[in-house]
């Protein structure tokens, strides 16, 4: 593995980087809107990847994550006065981390199968409470709340446009690509790789592996309550549906159709899974995961690699 | 539940005086079994499957409740429950060897995740498959033993017992089929040796086929059966599921008596809650249950070897 990035691939970042910055000035109202929303899902699919590409676990508990970080922001907006954009990060991403380390302490006692049922089992236990404890979190009806300005303390202050907080977005995705990349690269994402192609043996040369898959499962809780506290942000609500085991099933869908262990791949998928239900519902309504699913089956017997999959080794070089 | 005990069982823990209403006990002790064996049901079809063949079945609860809508059309056309509850046993049998040979066997050697990932898709297809079909409406099928006895105060359904000793019986045909039956016999041998069982000249794809068809023709049938009790809707089958696998889970992976005794245990602990606290919230009772046995035992309370 070469230490020095080529220069095509960073090229390519910044063209990709620049159109997407470009994006919203040029795009109608819906699609910008619409590109937002990938970035978002495309970071949620991305904190997945850690653990589905490169530790080799299937987390089906990612939206127990994603939603206390929506949980989480709403909770600062709504109790401070004024509401604090960055105090909302805080709040949403401390939310998040207790989540991820109280169901990474019980579910990396488990491996493969055991592991994808029990995190799934898990973020059924955060959705029942936060469904039942209306009191606190509103049921079913969730929370709603303005959203915050977009200030440095003692710098500036302006209203999020639709633009700004499309930029605001872009930053938070592209600044968390990069960490996960480095992350990936790092010896603690090597270890995490030879966890995956061989427990046993990296746990035969010493690595603590619990502790390093403890760590990957917060990790990766940080990067989907993130997700969650940027999309509560653009939908100026938290409700319990995304808490819901089915979006972390829509993350693992992303990972697989984009190509698991490629970081961009994800975001990819879900860029491909969003359209295709935008183009579907025209024909089947709400029902497009009729056609959506046997699509994903289709892909998981056929092209196991997902779409960016033979680029894998190029992606992380 | 109608709360008009009369006997009420006191006794003191830590100086404070606890009231268990005794009558009300005995009654939950009742709808926990009931509601175990159906339980019971479903998870030694999840547990057949997956011992066998490696294949965690995610689609099973949308089998469960496809197995309660064809009930409720073949109840509509003719009237009689116990030819809807083989219509529908037949009718899920047939629809699982399908989804075998069109999506499983594709994956036979592969990773047991993509089993997970292509079953979670079938599930997304059956269940909105099931809401474009028969709409967002929930059905009734009508209980076909209508009469009750009297439990302490309560009248009591026939039927709900009913269900629970065919659910034993089945289980307990399972049990004979897999110990006794020729094709159970494959079966067991080609759980142990895939290969082996292929050499002695046991034909192994159709014996994986008539496996998965055997564990979707459990969650059809128990689908007809716990019918009458609930109303059968599109999202029945993910509720039930998640119920499942944490019975699964708690049981023991691929252990058959595990899950039934976890799946009785779990249910008889809701029943007890929802004396106390709302049903939603005894949910969370089993939640415990599961937590607590992946703290102090992972590989599940009833697992003879661990994983």
């Amino acid at each position: 593995m070469s230490r020095r990035p080529s220069l095509v691939y960073w090229t390519g970042f910044a063209v990709i980087l620049a159109l997407l910055i470009v994006a919203p000035l040029v795009l109608p109202e819906f699609w910008r809107r619409f590109v937002t929303e990938i970035l978002i899902w495309g970071l949620l699919a991305m904190s997945s990847d850690i653990l589905i590409g490169y530790t080799g676990m299937v987390s089906f508990g990612q939206s127990a994550f994603f939603g206390l970080g929506m949980y989480g922001a709403a909770a600062a907006l709504l109790s401070v006065a004024p509401p604090n954009l960055w105090l909302a990060l805080v709040y949403g991403l401390a939310g998040a981390a207790a989540a991820a380390g109280f169901v990474a302490y019980f579910s990396t006692r488990l491996r493969d199968i055991y592991f994808a049922i029990t995190t799934l089992i898990f973020s059924q236990i955060f959705y029942v409470i936060i469904f039942t404890w209306t009191a606190v979190t509103g049921g079913e009806n969730g929370l709603t709340f303005d959203r915050p300005a977009l200030a440095v303390p003692g710098l500036f202050s302006i209203r999020f446009t639709a633009t700004t907080l499309h930029w605001f977005v872009l930053a938070m995705v592209a600044g968390s690509y990069l960490v996960l990349r480095r992350i990936t690269q790092s010896p603690f994402g090597m270890v995490l790789q030879s966890i995956r192609e061989n427990e046993a043996r990296t746990r035969a040369i010493g690595y603590p592996v619990e502790r390093y898959k403890i760590v990957a499962v917060m990790l990766s809780g940080l990067f989907a309550g993130l997700a969650g506290v940027l999309y509560a942000l653009q939908n100026e609500f938290a409700a319990p549906d995304f808490v819901f085991f089915l979006v972390s099933g829509e993350a693992v869908i992303f990972n697989v159709i984009g190509g698991v262990g490629t970081l961009v791949g994800p975001i990819v998928g879900a860029a491909f899974f969003l359209l295709l239900r935008e183009g579907l519902s025209r024909f089947f309504t709400e029902f497009y995961l009729i056609p959506l699913g046997a699509i994903f089956v289709a892909m998981v017997i056929f092209m196991p690699q997902g779409l960016l999959g033979f680029m894998r080794r190029w992606l992380n070089q | 539940m109608t709360a008009s005990s009369t006997s009420i069982w006191a006794f003191e823990i830590w100086g404070f005086e606890v009231g268990v209403p005794l009558q009300q006990v005995l009654i939950q002790t009742v709808n926990g079994i009931v509601t175990g064996m159906i339980l019971a049901l479903v998870a030694s079809g999840l547990t057949l499957i997956f011992g066998i063949m490696d294949v965690v079945n995610f689609a099973h609860g949308e089998l469960f409740m496809l197995g309660a809508y064809v009930g409720v059309l073949t109840m509509a056309a003719t009237g009689n429950f116990w030819l809807a509850l083989i219509a529908a046993t037949i009718a899920i049998a047939l629809l699982g060897a399908v989804i075998y040979l069109t999506t499983l066997r594709p994956l036979l050697g592969r990773d047991p995740l993509t089993t997970i990932l292509a079953t979670f898709g079938i599930s997304l297809v059956l269940q909105n498959y099931a809401l474009w079909q028969f709409g967002p409406v929930a059905r009734k099928i009508a209980e076909p033993i209508t009469g009750h006895f009297t439990l302490f105060y309560l009248q009591y359904p026939w039927y709900r017992v009913v269900i629970a000793l065919i659910s034993a019986a089945i289980i307990g045909g399972l049990w004979l089929f897999l110990k006794f039956g020729t094709w159970g016999i494959w079966i067991r041998a080609t759980t142990q040796d895939r290969v082996m069982a292929q050499a002695m000249g046991i034909p192994v794809p159709s014996v994986l086929t008539t496996v998965f068809a055997i564990g979707a023709a459990m969650a059809g049938a128990s689908g007809v059966l716990f019918g009458p009790l609930t109303a059968v809707d599109s999202s029945m089958g993910v509720d039930w599921i998640l119920k499942v696998f944490i019975v699964v889970v708690v049981g023991g992976m691929g252990s058959l008596a595990g899950s039934i005794a976890a799946a009785l245990m779990i249910s008889l602990l809701e029943a007890y809650a929802s004396l106390w606290v709302s049903p939603a919230q005894a949910v969370i009772v089993s939640f415990v249950v599961l937590i607590l046995t992946l703290l102090f035992r992972p590989t599940g309370l009833f697992a003879a070897t661990g994983r």
